[in-house]
C-alpha cells in the first residue's frame, strides 16, 4: 500500500487542479455540517448558560421571546414598557431581589443598559479599570464596546438619538465613561451600563436647563406669575450633566411610573421563585413572569428544527457533490485508460491497479479531512466569539 | 529461448487473425522482426510477453510455458524475466524519470525496491546518458530521452529476453544508431536474448538474424 500511495501521491499532486477542486468539494462536504453543529453546540451553550444563570423575568404581557432576548442578550426588539413599580412590587413580596433593567437606547450602536448596581454583583461583572458607576450623566462600559468604541475613563460617549427627525426636541447625552469592565463573554461585553435615572434622562424625563427664574431673557421668557414660569425653545437644554449643572436635574411626575423594559428578579431560594411565579398567575395582571430557560429552550427547539431542514439541504447537496466527483473519476479513468493499460502491461494486476485508484481517493480524502479538522479547530476556537458576533 | 508452436490468436472482436506454425530463438540471440504494418509484430511480442494469450499453440520462453500459467503467474514471471520497450515508451508523464525506472518495482510484489535496485536504476541512466535527468518529469524529455528511460526502465530487473517495439522509431540516424547500440550493449551486459520489431532496414544488418512476418499468416478483416 505504501509504493501505492506514492504512486497516488505523485498523480495528485502533478494534477494540482484537479486535486485541488475535488479536495475542496470534499472538504466543504464535511465541513459545512460540522461547523453547523460547532456553532449551534457554541451557542446552545451561550444561550443557556446566560439563560440559567437569570432566574426569572417580569415584564410586560407580549413576546416572551422579545422580552428575554432584550432583557439577556439586549436585543434590538424592546417590549413593551413596565414601570418601576413593577421592581417595587417585586421587592414588597420579600421573595426576590428586583434589577430593573431598561435596554432602550444606543450609542454608536452600542446598547444603553439603565440598571443598578445590584446588575454587576448579580452578572459577577468586574471593574478593570476606572471606578463604578456614582453620578447621574456616567457611563461603565464593557471590554468590548470599549475596544472598539475606543474609550477609557475619562473619555466621553454620546447616546444616539432613536430616530433622525426626533422632533420632539430630546438631546443626546453626553455621557461620561468613568469605567470598564473586565471582558465577561457575554453580551454585557458590548454594552453601554448606566444607572436607570440617566437612562430616563436619555429619553428625557429626567432633564436639566437654565435657571428660568434667574432668567432675564425676555425672548426666552413667554409668561411669568402665579409661581409659575412659562419659557419657549430657546431655553437651553444641558445635553451634559456636569457638576456645575447636576442640580438643576430634575424628573417631572412619579418616579413609579417611569418606565423599564423588565426587572430580572433574584429570588432567594427555588421555594421563593416558586411563590413570586404564583403572584403573577392571575389574568388581569399586565405583567407576566418568564423563567429564561424555558423561553430560550422553546427558541432551540425551533432552532433545531430549522437544523434539521439544513442539515437535509446540506445532505441533499452533499450527496450531489459525491455524484459529480464520482463521475470525475469515472471520466477520469476513461481518460487515463491509456496509462492503466501501461501499468498493467508491465505487469500490475487489476487489483494493484485498484489499489492505486483507492490509494488517490484515499489522499484526496486524507487532505481534504485534514483540512477540514484545521477548519473545525478554528471555528472552534472562535465559536464563541463568532457565536456572539452573529446571533447573539 | 523463445518457441512457438501452432499459434493461432485473435482478437475479441475477431477482425484480425494471426497463425504462427513455428518461430524460435535461442539464448542470447539479436533478432530483428521485420513486416509491414499491422502484419501482427506487436501482436507476436505481447503473445510472447503473455500481455495476450493465444487461443491454441503455445509459447514457451526459456522452457516456461508462458500460455499455460495462470494469470498471476504469468505477470510474475513478465515483470520479472521479460523487458519490454514499449512503441510509444509508454512513461507515466506525473512521474520523474527514476520513479518510471523503478515503476515495476512498485506495482508488484515479485519485484523488491531496495537501496541496492535504486543505485543500480541510477547507474544505468548514466550508462544510458539520462543520469542527470533523473529528477525530471518524463513530459519534460525530448524523444530520445524518453526512448532511454523506457529502456532503462525494461533492463532494470536483468530480463533473460528484451523485446523492443519499434524502438528507434521517430529518431533521427544518428540516434537510432546510438539506441540500438544502446540496447544491443545492455542485453549483451545482462545476457539476454533481443527480440525487436523494427521497420528501419538500415538497422537489420546489425542483428543476428532477421525474421520477416510475411511468412506467417495474418489476417486483417477490418
Amino acid at each position: 500500500m505504501r509504493d501505492s500511495l506514492y504512486i497516488a501521491w505523485r498523480y495528485v499532486t502533478h494534477n494540482r487542479a484537479r486535486t485541488g477542486t475535488l479536495v475542496a468539494c470534499v472538504t466543504l462536504i464535511g465541513f459545512l455540517p460540522l461547523a453547523l453543529e460547532v456553532l449551534l453546540d457554541e451557542s446552545e451553550r451561550q444561550l443557556l448558560s446566560r439563560a440559567e444563570s437569570t432566574p426569572l423575568v417580569v415584564g410586560a404581557k407580549g413576546s416572551a421571546l422579545d422580552l428575554v432576548m432584550n432583557t439577556l442578550y439586549f436585543d434590538d426588539e424592546i417590549p413593551e414598557p413596565i414601570s418601576l413599580r413593577a421592581a417595587d412590587e417585586v421587592a414588597a413580596t420579600g421573595l426576590a431581589l428586583p434589577i430593573p433593567v431598561y435596554a432602550r437606547f444606543r450609542a454608536r450602536s452600542h446598547p444603553i443598559v439603565g440598571t443598578s448596581l445590584d446588575y454587576f454583583a448579580f452578572r459577577g461583572l468586574r471593574i478593570a479599570r476606572g471606578r463604578q458607576l456614582a453620578l447621574l450623566g456616567e457611563a461603565v462600559i464593557g471590554a468590548v464596546a470599549a475596544e472598539r468604541l475606543g474609550l477609557e475613563p475619562g473619555d466621553h460617549l454620546v447616546s444616539s438619538p432613536e430616530t433622525v427627525f426626533d422632533l420632539a426636541g430630546v438631546y443626546p447625552l453626553k455621557m461620561h465613561v468613568v469605567g470598564v469592565l473586565a471582558r465577561a463573554h457575554s453580551p454585557d461585553d458590548l454594552a453601554v451600563f448606566v444607572d436607570t435615572k440617566t437612562a430616563w434622562v436619555i429619553q428625557g424625563l429626567g432633564h436639566g436647563h437654565q435657571d428660568v427664574t434667574t432668567t432675564r431673557d425676555p425672548s426666552v421668557i413667554l409668561a411669568r406669575g402665579d409661581g409659575k414660569v412659562v419659557a419657549n425653545a430657546k431655553l437651553v437644554q444641558f445635553t451634559e450633566i456636569t457638576p456645575d449643572n447636576i442640580d438643576s436635574f430634575h424628573f417631572h411626575g412619579g418616579a413609579e411610573d417611569y418606565p423599564l423594559s423588565a426587572v430580572i428578579a433574584v429570588p432567594d431560594e427555588v421555594r421563593a421563585g416558586t411563590l413570586l411565579r404564583g403572584r403573577y398567575l392571575e389574568q388581569d395582571t399586565p405583567l407576566q413572569i418568564l423563567r429564561p430557560r424555558d423561553v430560550i429552550e422553546g427558541l432551540l427547539e425551533n432552532i433545531f428544527r430549522i437544523k434539521q431542514v439544513l442539515d437535509a439541504v446540506i445532505g441533499v447537496v452533499g450527496l450531489a457533490t459525491l455524484l459529480a466527483i464520482v463521475l470525475v473519476f469515472a471520466l477520469s479513468l476513461r481518460l487515463r485508460q491509456r496509462e492503466i493499460d501501461t501499468i498493467f502491461k508491465l505487469g500490475c494486476s487489476r487489483g494493484t491497479i485498484a489499489q492505486l485508484l483507492a490509494a488517490e481517493i484515499v489522499i484526496i480524502v486524507g487532505l481534504s479531512a485534514a483540512i477540514c479538522l484545521v477548519l473545525l479547530q478554528i471555528v472552534d476556537a472562535y465559536s464563541g466569539g463568532l457565536v456572539r458576533s452573529l446571533f447573539l | 529461448m523463445i518457441r512457438i508452436q501452432s499459434l493461432a490468436f485473435a482478437y475479441r472482436d475477431g477482425e484480425f487473425r494471426l497463425s504462427i506454425p513455428e518461430f524460435e530463438t535461442s539464448a542470447r540471440e539479436k533478432v530483428a522482426l521485420i513486416g509491414p504494418s499491422g502484419a501482427g509484430k506487436t501482436t507476436l511480442l505481447n503473445l510472447i510477453a503473455g500481455i495476450a494469450v493465444p487461443d491454441q499453440g503455445e509459447v514457451t520462453v526459456d522452457g516456461i510455458a508462458v500460455s499455460r500459467l495462470d494469470d498471476a503467474r504469468r505477470r510474475d514471471f513478465r515483470i520479472t524475466r521479460i523487458g519490454f520497450v514499449f512503441q510509444d515508451f509508454e512513461l507515466l508523464d506525473y512521474l520523474n524519470v527514476l520513479d518510471n525506472i523503478l515503476h515495476p518495482y512498485r506495482i508488484t510484489r515479485a519485484l523488491t525496491l531496495t537501496a541496492e535496485v535504486r543505485d543500480r536504476a541510477a547507474e544505468l541512466a548514466g550508462q544510458l546518458g539520462i543520469g542527470d535527468k533523473l529528477a525530471r518529469k518524463a513530459g519534460d524529455l525530448s524523444q530520445g530521452e524518453k526512448q532511454r528511460a523506457a529502456i532503462c526502465r525494461a533492463l532494470l530487473p536483468d530480463p533473460d529476453l528484451v523485446l523492443a517495439d519499434e524502438a528507434t522509431g521517430n529518431l533521427d540516424p544518428a540516434n537510432k544508431f546510438r539506441i540500438l547500440d544502446l540496447l544491443f550493449d545492455s542485453a549483451e551486459r545482462h545476457q539476454a536474448t533481443l527480440l525487436a520489431v523494427t521497420h528501419d532496414h538500415e538497422l537489420l544488418p546489425r542483428f543476428d538474424r532477421v525474421v520477416d512476418f510475411s511468412q506467417f499468416r495474418a489476417e486483417d478483416r477490418s
